[in-house]
């Protein structure tokens, strides 16, 4: 459904030099698959999200959608084929309002399904439908909004990058079970997480390891994710900093 | 041009052309004869209706008029549009605001020029208006400017405010497009207890230059004034916004002014404060900057394009 071949990222740094970010990036997502994406900060887990999206554009390879070359297409031509990114860090908007970004998400959407989903993230209609997304809305609500956005968006393929991040503990078990009650419910729908999150992670069907611009590892989650996991409490950013190796998958 | 509408007011007919029609609806979302007390003023004459309660009368020294509403009034409303048509047309008017004790009302007011000649089109308005103790007033003013001929659009209003004890103002001072020059001047005198906020929203584009120039003067105890100013300065267009705050006893103040800049347009603010009681708390921020980039990208993920992203930004910066 989606694939990428061969991605190369590189990107102008502050002195203005090229920093190669991503290489050798071949990754293929099946329809109806729950993905999660990990690694240690700065690994490239986003710039692949972003280059899926058309957001970077990749410096080498071929980003292919249900068989279609997309590489040269732009945000929104991918936006309009089923492509939805929920933001790490989701800009605010000054007054734009809560109703009339659902809408832009979903044109034609009615009231009622908007107001669903808003339920969905745990936000009441009642307090937010007219709220504007500017500065007046904590991190954590910016982020639900977000994830509300692509949802109503009901896109074939949806990444949701670090959808915890800023979240309190008890919406994101709640966001868990939205995103994946909604993907197993979704006919042919594939959604990607990227996150550090123990919760998170477990659920998805297939995880892929990141760091250092490459894919480090991947495959079924019950085969990574054991392997993983104690990195991830132990900080595997800082084993990665010192040098350490990383995983080998081991025979299940 | 064909009669869309006739208005009888005494012994007094207007006739609406599509063109006035559009400038009203644009100026002040007429879309037929108002309810209630009005005056509509098109190309230098006046066409009105008092109502039980609010009362207006032309003035007999000086183009214009008062508009006295009695005190304890509710939930009533005035539109007091004006439109130009004719190029060449120079407007000058004095209108005098007296809101009674106690009321509670909504004026609408607003102006409109359509000029597709080439002499200058221009009207100046000079309101002032009185606000008496515990009397709330919503004032929404609306400019507009259209038509394919050279003449300019010129519209300089000029706002005198009291706020008496105890009252609370806000007027939402709006250009939404097509005027090539204006120069707006609002000073405010603001007594105990008073309250005022003013909303400034103003679109410049092509060659087009505007100038604010807002004093309050909080002189009462726990006055309290509000200037948020927010614009778009597109294409070649120059604007100056001046906001100052005079604090004359305990009370409370601010200045917020935020502008996107587009193209080789022009933008200076400059935020005064001015403190003359040890009890005046003042503030201000202003920020000047592009449309950001992750905004744009994130209405495109949504699936909009990039002139759409860029116009939905703007349209709701400015609402």
């Amino acid at each position: 459904m989606l694939e990428l071949r061969n991605i190369g990222l590189s990107l102008n740094g502050e002195s203005g030099e090229a920093k190669e970010i991503l290489r050798n990036i071949n990754l293929t997502l099946e329809e109806g698959k729950l993905y999660g994406i990990t690694g240690p900060n700065g690994g490239g887990k986003t710039s692949i999200a972003k280059v899926i999206m058309g957001i970077f554009s990749a410096t080498q390879g071929q980003v292919l959608f249900n068989g279609e070359d997309i590489t040269n297409l732009s945000i929104t031509e991918r936006a309009r084929k089923g492509l939805a990114y929920a933001f790490q860090n989701p800009p605010r908007f000054k007054g734009i309002q809560v109703e009339e970004v659902m809408r832009i998400a979903k044109p034609g959407i009615d009231e009622m399904s908007i107001r669903g989903y808003l339920r969905d993230v745990g936000l009441c209609p009642e307090d937010y439908l007219a709220r504007d997304l500017g500065a007046n809305l904590s991190g954590g609500e910016t982020k639900r909004l977000e994830v509300a956005q692509v949802l109503a968006k009901e896109s074939q393929l949806t990444i949701f990058d670090e959808p915890e991040a800023g979240v309190d503990l008890w919406t994101i078990q709640k966001l868990i079970n939205l995103i994946v009650t909604r993907h197993r419910g979704g006919a042919n729908r594939t959604a990607v997480i990227i996150s550090h999150n123990e919760q998170f992670l477990p659920v998805c069907d297939e995880l892929v390891l990141v760091a250092d611009g490459e894919i480090q590892e991947q495959g079924p989650t019950n085969a990574i994710w054991p392997l993983i996991r104690d990195d991830i409490i132990c900080d595997c950013q800082i084993r990665n900093q010192c040098g350490g190796g990383f995983y080998e998958v081991q025979p299940s | 041009m064909i009669a869309r509408y006739v208005i009888s007011v005494g012994v007094v007919f207007m006739k609406y052309s599509p063109l006035d029609s559009k400038l009203l609806e644009t100026i002040a979302d007429l879309h037929g004869i108002p309810q209630g007390a009005f005056n509509i003023r098109k190309d230098g004459e006046g066409f009105r209706q008092s109502s039980a309660n609010i009362e207006i009368i032309p003035k007999k020294d000086k183009p214009g008029i008062d508009i006295v509403v009695k005190p304890g009034t509710k939930d009533e409303s005035v539109h007091i549009p004006v439109i130009l048509t004719k190029s060449g047309l120079k407007d000058l008017v004095y209108n005098t605001f007296i809101i009674g004790e106690d009321a509670d009302v909504t004026i609408i007011a607003g102006c409109g020029i359509h000029n597709s000649g080439e002499d200058v089109s221009e009207h100046d308005g000079i309101h002032e208006f009185f606000v008496k103790s515990g009397a709330r007033l919503k004032y929404i003013e609306r400019h507009y400017g259209q038509g394919d001929g050279t003449g300019r659009r010129v519209l300089n209003p000029t706002t005198i405010v009291t706020v008496e004890n105890g009252a609370y103002v806000e007027m939402e001072m709006v250009q939404i497009k097509g005027v090539d020059n204006t120069v707006r001047n609002t000073d405010a005198f603001i007594h105990d207890r008073g309250a005022l906020k003013i909303i400034e929203r103003l679109l410049t584009h092509g060659e087009q230059e505007a100038v604010s120039n807002v004093t309050l003067n909080l002189l009462g105890l726990d006055a309290s004034g509000q200037v948020l100013s927010r614009t778009v300065a597109q294409d070649n267009s120059n604007q100056l916004f001046k906001a100052a705050l005079v604090g004359k006893n305990r009370c409370s103040g601010h200045v917020e002014c935020d502008s996107i800049i587009m193209g080789a347009a022009q933008i200076r603010a400059i935020p005064g404060l001015t403190a003359e009681s040890a009890e005046a708390v003042l503030t201000h921020e202003a920020a000047i900057g592009r449309i950001a980039g992750d905004q744009l990208i994130k209405l495109m993920t949504l699936g909009l394009d990039e002139q759409e992203a860029i116009d939905t930004i703007l349209a709701a910066f400015l609402r």
